[in-house]
């Protein structure tokens, strides 16, 4: 019987047929990078830009407008950090530069490492928050009982719609110690 | 391509009979043979996920926790979904494909034979990993059939790699059932049947094939980076790594969504066949009902973040996917109106596959409804994750999906096994069926209105007497399906002699051109279609 097939059926198209499972494959995980420019262009999940000082102009700040500013801090179960911002809001104008302090304190005596992931909300916003320095860039190491003091600079854009009068900026450290 | 079937010269092992005893199954090639593995297979995971069920059903009975704890009522309303998803209705339908395709479309088998063999034999090991989690430490997969992470990352139980790695097996098994598909039906035709002179249960396979291959491979792909997630160091879905577990909702949705289609469209084309035999008369528009079929597949692709209306989308994002989500209802709505209007003045009768013909029509556009609510996204605020959206999907499912893989039986059995259903049995089970399906699932609209979630173990004492009626329900539909195996092993020892043409108004080679049963070997020789 094998013989019948093997006549009928031609080779050329069934390359075809079995490539396009692999091809999808392979789009299941290009989805990752794709879904990343989405989110950064869109602004989706309250993903934060992050932007070099030089490139500012100090003198582009619409003082008519202002904004509130909210900061929030969390830490993921695992983590034994104490994480707090010292001021908890702030009103901005945009296009101006300005600095926050977060303290994290470690409640363990031993060693820890931990990663802070940032969210801005409403969505909108977030493609406009941008930073110039932040302890989010990097991950944070802290030695048992230590105490630190991180600074944060952003900038929100003069191009965020009118419509948003208050945003909520929140971090979030994980662990990274291995378990 | 298709005229060198009709010149080729067979070997002298023309005749013969399939082997005995137990290696004809294991070693088959033959797609009558793997159809049947297939559709007996199905059945018991039918039986094994609809025990599940009873168990969910028990526990709902009354509220407060009775009979089994939260955790492993978890796992049994994850282990039902995914078995009713991956292991009935799915191999259900390529169990049909395997019987009906090369009868349909006069080709002696299907194109790939022994990789047809393969796909069945990956199944059983699949499920028998799937299963065997839940007998492991910690349980089995506890975190919904729709595994989102983290909870199928990060609070996963260890068994959770079983899982993975059944998906695996059952997404490779789906993939080269739905290649062999295509290389049949692309080139095994008979001389004269052209792609718009084919049936329209080949059609929209062959469409669902393609989805198959098109989508099966991101599912194996998303637990792919689970297990990565889980073991090797990444961070796909964990934020903490720069993840994000949102994503994994839009990967596994991509599937996800054309995969709903996979599981009804093969069903639009049985009822297609089957409402014009008993209407005795041609199906209304049937380059309509291709094109409907192929319009949806490709819809299916564009709406999937409507599952996901909750997660925070812009909204220019949920406008977009209500509205896309809505135009599918303009094909689907071609097809109930063409059915509908092959009955129009026709010679109706109501044997049994018409009678469950004509359930799926009715209950399937109930559920479609239903449908069209939770696509409007400010509605679906409400409704999302609730008992709504179970009632919703187990129509479409269940009296959608079930109903007609339940009516190709009643409709092609005598075909298969040369007998005839007793006819008061079929229509008992019909009714039986029929009403206990609607007091199962008919309350559970009410309960998710009223704001019970789903997927919880106990719930508010105001949900009392709606879950206590669906519960009911739920013993008896489960009872009328044992009731249904007693029918299939009857049937299969003896019954009436079927003629070749079994019912009065059947049309297509499988009906015209064989006898009843149709032979181990059909189609040697290519029919001529004219």
């Amino acid at each position: 019987m094998s013989n019948v097939f093997k006549k009928i059926i031609p080779r050329s198209q069934m390359v075809k047929i079995c490539l396009v499972p692999i091809f999808m494959f392979g789009f299941g995980f290009a989805m990752v990078p794709l879904y990343d420019v989405l989110c950064d262009i869109t602004g989706l999940n309250g993903k934060t830009g992050r932007v070099e000082a030089s490139t500012i102009d100090e003198s582009d700040v619409d003082v008519s407008r202002t904004i509130e500013v909210r900061f929030l801090a969390n830490t993921a179960t695992g983590l034994p950090w104490s994480f707090e911002p010292l001021v908890t809001k702030m009103d901005v104008h945009p296009g101006q530069l300005y600095e926050a302090i977060y303290r994290v304190r470690s409640t363990t005596d031993r060693a820890t490492k931990g990663q802070a992931i940032p969210s801005v909300s409403p969505g909108i916003a977030a493609q406009h928050f941008n930073k110039t320095v932040c302890f989010c860039f990097n991950d944070q190491d802290l030695a048992g009982f230590e105490t630190r003091d991180m600074p944060m600079k952003f900038i929100i854009g003069n191009g965020i719609s009118d419509k948003v009068e208050q945003i909520t900026l929140s971090y979030t450290f994980f662990s990274l110690d291995k378990v | 391509m298709t005229n060198a079937t009709t010149t080729i010269d067979h070997d002298d092992h023309d005749d013969h009979g399939p082997a005995y005893g137990l290696s004809r199954w294991v070693t088959t090639t033959n797609h009558k043979d793997i159809g049947t593995l297939y559709l007996w297979f199905s059945f018991i995971m039918l039986l094994t996920g609809g025990s599940f069920a009873m168990v969910i059903r028990a526990e709902l009975f009354q509220p407060g926790l009775q009979f089994v704890e939260p955790h492993f009522f978890n796992q049994m309303t994850t282990m039902h979904g995914l078995i009713m998803v991956f292991g009935a209705i799915m191999p259900a339908f390529v169990g049909l494909a395997n019987w009906m395709l090369p009868l349909m479309i006069g080709a002696p088998d299907m194109a790939l034979p022994r990789m047809n063999n393969w796909s069945f034999w990956i199944l059983p090991f699949a499920f028998s990993m799937l299963l065997s989690s839940l007998f492991m430490e910690g349980g089995g997969p506890a975190f919904g059939w729709t595994f989102y992470a983290p909870l199928s990352t990060t609070y996963a139980p260890a068994s959770t790699d079983f899982f993975i790695f059944g998906v695996h097996l059952m997404g490779i098994s789906s993939v080269m059932g739905a290649i062999n598909v295509i290389a049949t039906i692309l080139n095994m035709r008979a001389p004269g049947m052209t792609l718009m002179k084919m049936p329209l249960f080949v059609w929209t396979w062959l469409i669902t094939a393609y989805l198959l291959i098109a989508v099966m491979p991101v599912l194996a792909g998303a637990v792919t980076m689970m297990l990565t997630d889980r073991h090797f160091g990444t961070s796909f879905f964990d934020a903490a790594g720069g993840g994000d577990p949102v994503m994994f909702q839009h990967i596994f949705w991509f599937f996800g969504h054309p995969e709903v289609y996979i599981m009804i469209l093969p069903a639009f084309g049985i009822i297609s066949a089957i409402v014009p035999t008993f209407a005795r008369k041609p199906l209304f528009g049937y380059s309509s009902m291709v094109y409907a079929t192929g319009s949806i597949a490709i819809l299916s692709f564009m709406v999937w973040a409507h599952h996901m209306f909750t997660t925070g989308m812009p909204v220019a994002g949920e406008l977009y996917f209500m509205y896309a989500t809505i135009l599918i209802s303009i094909p689907t709505g071609v097809k109930v109106f063409n059915w509908v209007t092959t009955m129009w003045r026709g010679s109706m009768t109501f044997e049994t596959p018409m009678l469950w013909a004509l359930g799926f029509i009715v209950m399937f556009t109930i559920g479609g409804l239903s449908g069209l609510m939770l696509g409007v996204a400010p509605v679906d605020t409400q409704y999302h994750d609730t008992y709504f959206v179970v009632a919703h999907f187990h129509y479409v499912l269940v009296t959608g999906a079930l109903y007609s893989i339940i009516a190709a039986y009643y409709y092609w059995v005598p075909k298969w096994t040369g007998h005839m259903v007793n006819e008061t049995l079929g229509k008992i089970h019909f009714w039986w069926s029929t009403i206990a399906v609607n007091v199962l699932f008919f309350p559970q609209h009410f309960l998710g209105l009223a704001g019970m979630p789903r997927r919880i173990p106990d719930y508010a004492l105001q949900f009392a007497e709606f879950n206590m009626i669906s519960s009911i329900g739920g013993f008896c539909f489960g009872l009328a399906q044992v009731f249904f195996l007693f029918i299939i092993v009857k049937t299969i020892k003896g019954g009436k002699k079927a003629t070749g043409i079994v019912w009065e108004g059947a049309t297509g080679l499988e009906f015209e051109a064989l006898p009843s049963p149709a032979p181990y070997h059909s189609f040697n020789t290519a029919p001529e279609v004219k």
